[in-house]
């Protein structure tokens, strides 16, 4: 009876390995955990968008938890999220700090008024300096940060609804967490 | 007119000068991917041992050497930064483990996340061997060895085979 068990020792070796590899089918290799979730932002000192001779550093992205956009002109999908970052700034009344990337100042103020500005305030980063301190590797990013501008969550790509909804539930998880 | 002494004279001119080419060539498609200018030999050759060893984390299967996205150019300038100030390998690396996360490492470290990886071959490669060991043990104490058929025959059939082997020699 035993040596009979054993015979079906090899089918059960191939399920289990099938039902690990069919898991990583599912997994985006795209998506990558970030590095500095749990850490607090990294510090910098560059000018604000709007106004270059106002000068932003980290310190001015604590007081309430808050949702980091990288974004550029350049940066096609950055278009896209654009509408719904407007929505989430407008009708939910949400803090959105931008960064922007590796761009042209004149360029991104152009393409703020045409568009609409969701920001709270906006970092200009010409150099991608503070873009190579958060690990960015291509814009457009998002990140979740709490009142104490601790990094609480990343997302790479489009902020769609469907995103917003995961950022949302992570945000108010952090106000649980507060009160 | 040509005569063929001067002809075999320009051919061996021609292969010299194709040799010359060839070695000519590679040095200036060198030239074209790389603008460092490094203090010395060895500064060079960390520089390019630390491209070819971190992963760019745009494009996945691309080291930071050899990819073209801007992302990666940023951390070939950054490296190049860093080694000039006379940053260390490790210091360089963990430098890009902090923001970047232990994916752009091609050879993961050694810890307890990835002590399976690193032995677990080593671990299969055991188990595989003990069960041809237990396996082989088993047959041979069960007088099932392969290299001595005879040894299973009853003495009956013993008897028959050596009389049809006698049989045959008649």
């Amino acid at each position: 009876m035993m040596r009979r068990l054993i015979l079906f020792f090899p089918l059960l070796v191939f399920f289990g390995l099938g039902i690990f590899l069919w898991r990583g089918l599912q997994l985006d290799p795209t998506e990558l955990p970030s590095a500095l979730i749990g850490k607090p932002m990294p510090a910098f000192q560059l000018s604000s968008l709007y106004d270059e001779n106002q000068t932003l550093t980290e310190n001015d992205l604590r007081g309430t938890p808050a949702l980091l956009n990288v974004w550029a002109t350049w940066c096609p999908t950055c278009k896209q999220e654009h509408d719904q970052l407007n929505k989430i700034a407008r009708e939910e009344g949400v803090t959105i700090y931008g960064i922007n990337y590796k761009d042209d100042r004149a360029k991104a103020n152009d393409w703020l008024q045409r568009y609409q500005d969701p920001y709270a305030r906006n970092i200009f980063d010409p150099k991608g300096t503070l873009g190579l301190d958060l690990g960015v590797y291509g814009a457009p990013e998002t990140y979740v940060l709490d009142k104490d501008g601790i990094i609480r969550y990343r997302h790479v790509g489009e902020v769609n609804e469907k995103v917003w909804q995961q950022l949302r539930e992570v945000m108010q998880q952090l106000d649980g967490g507060a009160s | 007119m040509i005569s063929g002494l001067s002809n075999r004279a320009l051919a061996r001119k021609a292969r010299c000068l194709l040799l010359m080419l060839a070695f000519w060539l590679p040095l200036t498609a060198q030239a074209a991917i790389d603008a460092f200018e490094f203090r010395d030999d060895a500064t060079r050759e960390r520089f390019a041992d630390l491209t070819a060893e971190l992963r760019c984390p745009k494009c996945q299967n691309q080291n930071i050497a050899d990819s073209n996205s801007p992302i990666a150019s940023d951390l070939r300038h950054e490296i190049y930064r860093m080694l000039q100030d006379g940053a260390t390998d490790d210091e360089i690396v963990d430098f890009m483990v902090a923001r970047y996360g232990e994916f752009v490492l091609y050879r993961p470290r050694l810890d307890n996340q990835t002590l399976l990886l690193w032995y677990g071959p080593f671990g299969l490669l055991l188990i595989g061997a003990i069960v041809v060991l237990v396996l082989t043990r088993k047959r041979r104490d069960a007088g099932d060895d392969p290299a001595h058929p005879e040894h299973h025959l009853s003495e009956a059939e013993q008897r028959r085979l050596d009389q049809l082997l006698k049989q045959d020699e008649k």
